[in-house]
């Protein structure tokens, strides 16, 4: 009984996020799905990037290139998988499952990428950590460019078009819910204690150096995740999307939102993605904005938005008079 | 043989650069425990500085010794300036907070820098500053003359890039284990605070650690133009994290050590691609990085020091 309510519960989620996104995309107009889409790609990944920079109190700049990794891995399954079909299904849900699968699997070697950075640079301080990540993000540009299996600096083309909002949706949720969960375990615990005071959390017997890999991996695999929609939304895989420039427009996110808060993390990734839109004619001045934001933001709010508060934190406090008589229900 | 020699030659060409760029980083780190992100902008800044002035002076049509003095000189000044405002606006008001709010600062002003000068240029200057996107090349400061003894090739830039990294690196030597200054710098380094109770100016000792440092990667930056004229302000970033590997080969913190670091990934790289795989170059410096932080992470000559409370 316990295991089948646990199951219902951790389900639940998607299903009715599966019906609400459904509703939701048979509304909207070409241009706002294509926003949304990306903006909700954007979400995914600062809301990963939080879990190591926000969480752990890390702090990698080099997110693109597990998205690199997870994408071309998604890319090729995908490429390898285009003219086959399960027998007994139809062409669409065959087509469903393998998507799914090459998403998967793009999260797994993400995970494993980020395994192999993360181990080594991990059981030092966290600024090694920046300057490794920063230089793995250049090394995996350099080997694409050089790899004619993975279509070199012109990249791979002739995706199918996959990626819909329902897609993005459901990896938004299961993002977003993941780095709720996680926060709120034995595990998150331990690592919200290394950021608090790395030296202390050791004294009390966390390994801190597991923990911080653990959540590098964790991070890595959604980075993974959102690598590989973006390819199906793009329809082609090249290097150029994954360059140390998207690295930092991640890391602004998070550091606008708040780092350590999945609320602001969401927020600002939207807000962003909403502005990117409605700033194209001032292209070349974005990632100069993007720096003084950083700079100003350090210098007069380094909590950011949110700072580590969460929407699901404050929101109690607000319906506090009516929230009352339930919560006081079992003395 | 004659292969070995001439990528002996080339790898000590271009660790010396290294070498002189890792110094900067290994410095800011020995007194502010910080990695200067912005270092490797620095020395892209340097060249850039460098190109202005040699255009300015009509260095292309009449070079003479004075001119490259003078560009020289010019560069390294103007680069100390940038090194000292850098730290004084962007890292001083943050030096008493988490370690993190300084690495992310130091992270913008890298970036600033990068994205700044590739901004349209001003009207109306007279130099096309900022320089823009598209890569511009740095003129021959003095004519170039090569020789082939036994057939590796030399060129005269190869000796005074050689000759001047030398230089520099026993002048700053020097200052760091002779003068009043290194001893305070290293003071410093060992516990800033108390440094400060014995009488050490603290803030200005860490203004000229950062012309120092900020110095050195304008000459490496207009050493290097000799060999690679290509100059953009992307240049820094890949170099920058190069420089970075070497210091911490060679231990972070420690002055010898980056300029032994320097010179190992240099002959490294140009050993593993001469020899192995060309076209992952500059992966080179990338693996040389996880391999030290799995074997030695206090690198060759640090010691590793466990963090107490």
């Amino acid at each position: 009984m316990g295991a089948l309510r646990l199951f219902a519960q951790s389900i639940y989620p998607f299903v009715v996020g599966l019906v609400v996104l459904w509703m939701i995309s048979s509304g909207l107009s070409g241009t706002w799905t294509i926003i949304l889409i990306v903006a909700g790609i954007n979400i995914i990944l600062a809301v990963s990037l939080n879990v190591v920079n926000g969480f752990t109190g890390q702090f990698s700049i080099g997110h693109a290139g597990f998205m690199a990794v997870g994408a071309y891995t998604a890319t090729k399954i995908t490429m390898a998988l285009r003219f086959v079909q399960i027998s007994g299904l139809s062409e669409n849900v065959s087509t469903q499952i393998f998507f799914f699968l090459a998403l998967v699997a793009g999260m797994v070697v993400a995970g494993i990428a980020g395994l192999l950075v993360g181990a080594p640079s991990l059981r030092l301080r966290g600024d090694y950590l920046a300057i490794v990540t920063l230089g793995f993000n250049e090394i995996i540009r350099v080997i694409i460019e050089n790899t004619a299996f993975l279509g070199q600096a012109t990249g791979i083309s002739g995706l199918p078009h996959l990626t819909n909002f329902v897609w993005v949706g459901m990896g938004v949720i299961a993002t977003v819910l993941a780095a709720k969960r996680l926060a709120e375990s034995t595990h998150g615990r331990a690592l919200l204690a290394i950021r608090e005071d790395e030296i202390a959390a050791e004294a009390m017997g966390v390994d801190t150096t597991s923990y911080k890999v653990r959540a590098f991996v964790i991070a890595s695999a959604f980075a993974g995740l959102a690598g590989g929609l973006l390819v199906h939304l793009l329809q082609l895989c090249t290097p150029r999307s994954f360059t140390f420039i998207k690295s930092f427009e991640i890391v602004v996110m998070v550091v606008l939102g708040g780092m350590g808060s999945v609320t602001g993390s969401v927020l600002a990734a939207f807000i962003l993605s909403l502005a990117l839109e409605g700033l194209r004619e001032v292209q070349e001045y974005r990632m100069v904005m993007y720096a003084l934001l950083l700079i100003v933001l350090m210098l007069t709010r380094p909590t950011g938005l949110f700072g580590t508060r969460e929407i699901w934190d404050v929101l109690p406090k607000l319906f506090r008079r009516r929230a009352q008589p339930a919560a006081g229900g079992t003395p | 043989m004659t292969e070995f020699l001439q990528h002996l030659v080339n790898g000590i060409s271009v660790g010396t650069i290294y070498a002189l760029i890792a110094l900067g980083y290994t410095m800011v780190y020995g007194v502010l425990k910080l990695i200067n992100f912005a270092h490797g902008d620095v020395y892209m800044v340097g060249a850039f500085v460098g190109f202005y002035l040699a255009n300015a002076m009509g260095v292309e049509e009449n070079p003479t010794l004075a001119k490259a003095v003078i560009i020289f000189i010019g560069s390294m000044a103007i680069c100390g300036v940038l090194g000292v405002l850098i730290e004084r606006f962007a890292y001083r008001p943050l030096r008493q907070r988490p370690r993190l709010t300084s690495l992310i600062t130091a992270i913008g002003v890298s970036l600033l820098l990068e994205f700044g000068f590739q901004l349209p240029s001003i009207p109306h200057l007279g130099i096309p500053f900022p320089p823009g996107p598209t890569p511009r090349f740095f003129p021959e400061i003095f004519t170039r003359v090569g020789w082939e003894p036994g057939g590796v090739h030399i060129s005269n830039y190869d000796v005074v890039s050689f000759v001047l990294a030398v230089g520099l690196m026993l002048a700053l030597q020097y200052i760091v284990y002779r003068t009043k200054f290194g001893t305070s710098m290293r003071a410093v380094s060992f516990d800033a605070q108390v440094a400060g109770l014995m009488g050490i100016n603290v803030n200005r000792i860490i203004s000229y650690t950062f012309v120092l440092g900020s110095s050195l990667a304008a000459a490496a930056a207009l050493l290097f133009a000799g060999s690679r004229p290509r100059i953009d302000p992307l240049m820094g970033l890949s170099l920058g994290v190069k420089a970075f590997v070497a210091a911490v080969f060679g231990g972070i913190g420690n002055v010898p050590g980056a300029m032994v670091g320097g010179l190992a990934l240099g002959l490294a790289e140009e050993y593993v691609s001469g020899y192995m795989v060309s076209s992952y170059r500059d992966g080179i410096a990338f693996a040389l990085l996880i391999l030290v932080l799995l074997i030695r992470p206090a690198g060759l000559f640090g010691t590793f020091r466990p963090e107490k409370v």
